[in-house]
């Protein structure tokens, strides 16, 4: 069984969390920043960060073409929290001129659980992902608010004042939470994007 | 969720890991320091991925001198307000009202800063007890673990502020480097003495010794004026970069900014470096940070 080779959007954000979690998750993991960088990978995540700044320098760095193309020739790709919104085909409370991926046909909203006073750790049960509920971490984070009809919704708040909202999604070979499991040490969700990778090659 | 294996209450917010994380999001960016509505609109538009919202920036505090304190709240909503990104303020060394009341406003992050005129000259504030994060300065590795144990979630080396003088941060930031590099290449048994010399616990010394990084994120600050400045500094081993009096003291603050913010993400291309730094028009004026008096040298403040 070869190594598939994932590569993590390196522009902003963090990017050494997801290369660490992709490596223990079987993977050969590596900073992606250049169209050159991304010919080797078989498939992307999109790091938590600054969605702001992770779209403006996908336009300056000219990466957005060439990924969106990647996507549209089944490259799977992974979104958490920024890259969520990155993966969104429409970003509410977002910059006027804040775009992403031809991605997810779903609607995000940014920051919508509020500031970084109200971030906060919760359980999250997925779909399609043995082992219990993830201890799911959310900072600054969006949730989803629309989904299409390809859209499939894996996980939602489970109690609280944003229960039932959806924070984890997958359409195709694409993948968005909210939330970062890049910072719990918990692999199941990057074992199961690793596997949907291998799955696609 | 009786299958989880966190022991945590089902939620929870201001724990350690949503504080550190906040920082974790925020690596390889710049945060720059604003005074305004409209200023902040620029940093956003520039890429920023934070702002500082000061009354002053450190330039001016240092030409006008007197007691600098935490910042209008009228003034921080209107960033606030004005901006998605997030919103970070300063609080005076020990003064943690000034920490509440930022913490009642929102803010994302609180610097507890010794740009501004400390209100202890014995204690930190008692970060462990807010909801809301802390970033702290810090010129070695000692300073940076103390303000670890009282709960700050984000360290950045100091510099020299307000002077356009990179030499600070790179002495302090090379400091830190080497005294962790020190640490990983002691035997366990030597570690108890480290922390006695470092005047840090040993629990932290043996994790940074383990890690060969400090437990949370570390960035850099004090007298980045250009791109190339902002580049050595990551090179130095800084995550990610605050800019103060080096934007909105300069020629051109938009293309600055935004060029500062390449330089970041691309620190370890030269070819990217060159076209980022030309055309960028005059940069701080700046001081010598070897010409200011002892006593009016910030990085001194905190302990």
């Amino acid at each position: 069984m070869t190594v598939p080779v994932i590569g993590v959007l390196a522009l902003q954000g963090d990017v050494r969390e997801h290369v660490a979690a992709l490596t223990g998750a079987g993977a050969d993991a590596r900073p992606v920043r250049r169209p050159g960088e991304l010919d080797a990978v078989d498939g992307l995540v999109v790091p938590g960060g600054e969605s702001t700044t992770i779209s403006k320098l996908v336009d300056i760095f000219e990466m957005r073409e060439p990924i969106d193309k990647r996507i549209a020739a089944g490259m799977p790709v992974y979104g958490s929290c920024a890259g969520m919104i990155m993966l969104a085909v429409e970003v509410l409370d977002g910059r006027p001129d804040q775009r992403g991926f031809a991605g997810v046909d779903m609607t995000v909203r940014r920051n919508a659980f509020g500031r970084q006073v109200d971030s906060f750790e919760a359980p999250v049960a997925l779909t399609g992902v043995d082992g219990g509920p993830f201890h799911a971490v959310f900072i600054r984070a969006p949730w989803v608010e629309r989904v299409g009809p390809d859209v499939e919704v894996l996980g939602r708040v489970t109690d609280g004042p944003a229960a039932d909202r959806i924070v984890a999604v997958r359409q195709g070979n694409l993948l968005a939470t909210s939330f970062h499991p890049e910072l719990t040490g918990d692999l199941r969700l990057h074992r199961h994007f690793v596997e949907l990778v291998r799955a696609s090659r | 969720m009786s299958e989880s294996a966190a022991p945590t209450p089902a939620t929870a917010v201001g724990t350690a890991r949503v504080k550190r994380g906040m920082a974790e999001m925020l690596k390889g960016g710049v945060i720059m320091d604003v005074v305004t509505p409209e200023q902040a609109k620029i940093a956003e538009d520039a890429g920023a991925v934070a702002v500082m919202a000061l009354e002053r920036v450190p330039a001016d505090i240092r030409a006008q001198g007197g007691v600098s304190r935490m910042s209008d709240p009228d003034m921080i909503d209107g960033i606030i307000s004005a901006v998605s990104i997030p919103v970070m303020a300063k609080a005076r060394i020990g003064h943690f009202v000034e920490a509440q009341i930022l913490q009642a406003l929102g803010v994302d992050y609180v610097d507890e800063s010794e740009v501004l005129t400390p209100a202890d000259y014995a204690n930190h504030i008692d970060k462990w007890a807010f909801t809301v994060p802390f970033v702290c300065g810090a010129t070695n590795l000692g300073e940076a673990l103390r303000r670890i144990t009282e709960g700050a979630a984000m360290i950045r080396s100091k510099g020299e502020a307000g002077t356009g003088d990179v030499s600070n941060a790179t002495t302090h930031m090379r400091k830190i480097r080497q005294e962790i590099r020190r640490l990983q290449s002691l035997p366990d048994d030597e570690l108890y003495v480290a922390a006695k010399e470092l005047q840090a616990p040993y629990e932290l010394v043996k994790e940074v010794a383990e890690q060969g990084k400090l437990p949370v994120v570390l960035f850099t600050a004090g007298g980045i004026a250009t791109p190339a400045d902002a580049a050595m500094m990551m090179q130095l081993g800084a995550e990610g970069v605050f800019v103060g009096s080096g934007i909105f003291k300069s020629g051109n603050p938009a293309q600055r900014a935004a060029a500062i913010v390449k330089a970041t993400t691309f620190h370890d291309d030269p070819d990217v470096l060159a076209k980022v730094s030309r055309g960028l028009g005059e940069a701080m004026v700046g001081i010598n940070v070897d010409e200011i008096p002892q006593p009016h040298r910030l990085a001194e403040r905190g302990w």
